[in-house]
């Protein structure tokens, strides 16, 4: 069976200065992966090339077997791929409904189909504040908000960019839980993090990335005991 | 005096609609599309002469023939819109946003030799508006009741944009759009379509405004510019983006001017300018503006400005020579195209210190042009001052005006600051336009001739020369002295620049002064060349002339501006030549060149010339 995304000898630029150098990997259908790597290793540039917002990469995305490089944000949207970015970016303007709104695709067969009321389920916190602006919100709300909005375009697959970058610990552990209940309701989910203690106790699969190159690839279990690789790649 | 009052109330309200209408067209691109549309003035033209011809043929007498004739007018002003954004724009919006403000600039030209072509010099006036021939008495006055309508269009417009924009999905994402329109795209919504849809709403909408102005007063071909310059004012005191906020302003600015023509008919728009300036102060983002516009690359900003290399000061020199030699060679007549070409050279070179280093846009560079111009006419006529004397109070004046206007300019930055510049320049124009008195109004100044030792062609031609390349050296020198790199520094990174002890608002503050007086020695030079002056001279398309010469040669060079300048007002002629509809050709050009180098000559080589290096270095390395 293919895999859900794959990438391989993936280049991608910033202006003249080149951040991927041909990067490969993949994720399976229901896996969750996370992306590692310290700061500036080009985590979060593997993510928005995914999603078509790092102009003209080299190389080759597919997702669903097809092919995915050089087309534009919404149609990699649309074939099934949310992306959550590290900034959040929720519109601070528009109301918890609104932002919500915005997200919203019509449902697809082969992944769950969100509505307003599943999500406030699932967050019950969004559901107490619909009216509000998400500009008026906490860091670890907008998150939440997020993550629910890019949910209303019923993805198969998840990009999560650092989720638990500056939250607080007790948030960090709800957004463990969020992540579990999605892969229990089968969406893959590939997730960029710092943070080993986080990133251990959901992922299937540690892919580590370091210049622009992907330097490991195994399951989280091997990270766990490879420890010349942690403290290769990824201890500050 | 109390029904006075009264009375110029509802004169700026009812003609604060047609400006809010336009206004809030240009306000809600801009913020989805980050393009400012220069073209909305011409929207709002297209909207009154197609509002006439409809009018006329369905028949003006009949209410259906009225109304329905307004209504088609928006929609097929709509549809021109639509055909703008797909045929151009669409394929510009990842160029610099000088770029799209110019493509938008080509197509006012175009449209003003259409319009010309279509309906033909004259003014148009239209019919009464069926249902609305009547007065309205109000405090013992009349008051016509078409009027009272225009006033309720605009709150009545401005509630169901509200509505639309919090009631319907297209509206959310048109607001979430104008906040983050990549995250939008990522959340799967087209752009294309947005953007495009928007585009047509913002067109409808100043169609709407000038469609409703058939029955007010007549249609003619200098709508446009004095509409779009007006939104202009009316969109940086509301707040670009605001809808609301531009409501409030153009009411503020409708009613000054009903009240301006009362009190000081001849000043009525420096009024504005003090309204404006006032607003400003308090709140640099306008009324209800934010400040969070999102910072844009220049378009020199990824290269470095060098001092030119050997091969680069060569062709200078030869150049240089060439220039010294021609009047030995050439007739009279070239003498003089010459001279104008050199004294284009040093308003280009004047600009690119703005737009190279300083990474200022400015819109209105011609005001510092034409007060130059006009100080050393105005030296001639009311002082009988001598050229010699008249050419130092150029830049005297010109020096002045720009460190008063760059005052409040440099306090913003982007499209922001562009639409300021504008907006003074406007002033500045309309100040001698109006001002009669003083400085001839249309008629302009004339006899403003040189000393008689400069008299002959060849020697005030080489006086320009000399002055020129004093100038220009100047100007270099500027450049790559401490001073330019501190503003540069200021350009590339505001806040580190702070950081280190720079004050990037004043150093910018002296740049906007030292190009106006650069600006000023050329105008006064051209004043003496022409021997008259024109309010032409400080109008929009002069300021366009500029932006164009500098852009076609480069902001990443000195020497740019100054090839740029050559080239262009080179070109124009012979346009001017061909056709009498040369301002559709230069239009066209303007498009074409944005639209297939969206990175401009220079820098589109420069580009792939970088992209071909590391595509070197990195088979070097594999």
């Amino acid at each position: 069976m293919t895999a859900l995304l794959e990438l391989s000898g993936v280049e991608a630029w910033y202006g003249r200065a080149k951040i991927l150098h041909g990067v490969g990997f993949s994720v399976g259908h229901g896996e969750v992966v996370a992306l590692m790597g310290r700061n500036g290793a080009g985590k979060s540039t593997t993510m928005k090339t995914v999603m078509g917002l790092v102009p003209e990469p080299q190389g080759s995305i597919r997702f669903e077997g097809k092919e995915i490089a050089g087309r534009e944000p919404f149609q990699i949207a649309r074939l099934g791929i949310g992306y959550v970015p590290e900034d959040r970016r929720v519109f601070s303007e528009l109301t918890v409904m609104d932002n919500l709104e915005v997200g919203r695709q019509p449902p697809r067969d082969s992944a769950p189909h969100w509505t307003p009321e599943r999500l406030f389920d699932l967050f019950p916190n969004l559901g107490r504040m619909r009216d509000r602006p998400g500009g008026a919100m906490s860091g670890g709300e907008q998150q939440m908000l997020t993550i629910a909005r890019t949910l209303m375009g019923n993805p198969r697959l998840l990009l999560l960019d650092e989720p638990s970058e500056g939250l607080a610990p007790v948030i960090i552990e709800a957004m463990a839980e969020t992540i579990r209940v999605l892969k229990g309701e089968g969406l893959s989910v590939l997730l960029s993090e710092q943070n080993l203690h986080f990133a251990g106790s959901i992922a299937d699969r540690a892919v580590i990335i370091e210049k622009g190159l992907i330097r490991f690839d195994d399951t989280m279990a091997a990270l766990k005991a490879d420890e010349a690789a942690r403290s290769q790649y990824l201890a500050v | 005096m109390l029904d006075l009052v009264l009375t110029q109330t509802l004169n700026g309200l009812a003609s604060a609609s047609s400006l809010f209408l336009v206004a809030c067209g240009l306000s809600i691109i801009f913020g989805v599309t980050r393009i400012v549309n220069f073209a909305h003035g011409s929207l709002y033209m297209l909207g009154g002469y197609l509002a006439f011809t409809l009018v006329t043929w369905l028949g003006p007498a009949d209410p259906l023939g009225f109304w329905g004739g307004v209504v088609l007018a928006v929609l097929l002003t709509g549809l021109a819109g639509v055909l703008i954004e797909v045929l151009i724009l669409r394929r510009i919006y990842q160029a610099p946003e000088l770029f799209q403000l110019l493509a938008t600039f080509g197509v006012v030209l175009m449209l003003q030799d259409i319009a010309l072509a279509t309906w033909g010099p004259e003014d148009k006036l239209g019919p009464r508006a069926p249902g609305f021939r009547s007065f309205v008495i109000l405090f013992d006055n009349r008051f016509p009741s078409y009027e009272l309508f225009l006033i309720a269009v605009g709150p009545v417009v401005l509630g169901l944009i509200w509505l639309l924009f919090h009631r319907t999905r297209w509206g959310v994402l048109i607001r979430a759009a104008t906040q983050d329109r990549e995250m939008v795209s990522a959340l799967g919504v087209n752009q294309r379509l947005l953007f495009t849809s928007v585009f047509a709403f913002g067109a409808a909408l100043a169609g709407l405004g000038g469609a409703l102005q058939l029955p007010r007063e007549a249609i003619n071909l200098h709508m446009d510019l004095s509409m779009i310059a007006e939104a202009f004012v009316v969109v940086v005191v509301g707040g670009l983006g605001s809808v609301t906020g531009a409501y409030l302003a153009a009411v503020l600015i409708g009613v000054l001017h009903a009240f301006g023509i009362l009190i000081l008919p001849k000043i009525t728009l420096v009024l504005v300018f003090l309204v404006m300036a006032a607003v400003l102060i308090v709140r640099p983002h306008g009324l209800l503006g934010k400040a969070s516009v999102e910072p844009r690359g220049h378009a020199g900003q990824l290269f470095l400005l060098r001092p030119a290399d050997r091969a680069a000061k060569l062709f200078g020199a030869v150049a240089l020579g060439l220039l010294a030699l021609a009047p030995l060679v050439v007739p009279d007549h070239v003498i003089l195209t010459l001279t104008d070409l050199v004294i284009f050279a040093v308003f280009a070179a004047s600009l690119h210190l703005l737009m190279g280093p300083g990474g200022i846009t400015s819109f209105g560079h011609a005001a510092y042009f034409g007060l130059g111009a006009y100080g050393a006419a105005l030296a001639v006529k009311w002082l009988g001052s001598p050229m010699e004397e008249a050419l130092m109070l150029a830049p005297l004046m010109a020096g002045i005006a720009g460190a008063i206007f760059g005052w409040f300019c440099v306090r913003l930055s982007g499209v922001y600051l562009a639409m300021l510049t504008l907006a003074f320049a406007q002033i500045a124009w309309a100040t001698a336009f109006q001002w009669v008195d003083l400085t001839g109004g249309d008629n302009g100044i004339l006899g403003v001739w040189p000393s008689a030792w400069a008299v002959p062609k060849t020697v005030f031609y080489y006086l320009a020369l000399a002055i020129a390349v004093l100038v220009i050296v100047a100007l270099r020198v500027i450049i790559f002295a401490p001073f330019g790199y501190a503003l540069r520094a200021g350009r590339d990174s505001p806040l580190r620049a702070e950081a280190i002890g720079l004050d990037v608002g004043r150093l910018q503050w002296a740049a906007f002064t030292i190009a106006a007086v650069a600006a000023g020695i050329a105008g006064g030079l051209f004043a003496f060349s022409k021997g008259s002056v024109f309010p032409t001279y400080m109008a929009i398309p002069r300021s366009v002339d500029a932006l164009l010469m500098v852009l076609l040669g480069g902001v990443q060079t000195v020497a740019g501006p100054v090839v740029g300048a050559f080239a262009y007002m080179g070109l124009n002629e012979q346009l001017a030549k061909m056709t009498a509809y040369w301002r559709f050709g230069l239009g066209l050009s303007i498009v074409l060149l944005v639209v297939l180098f969206p990175r401009g000559l220079v820098g589109t080589w420069l580009y792939w010339r970088a992209r071909r290096e590391s595509a070197a270095q990195a088979t070097a390395v594999a």
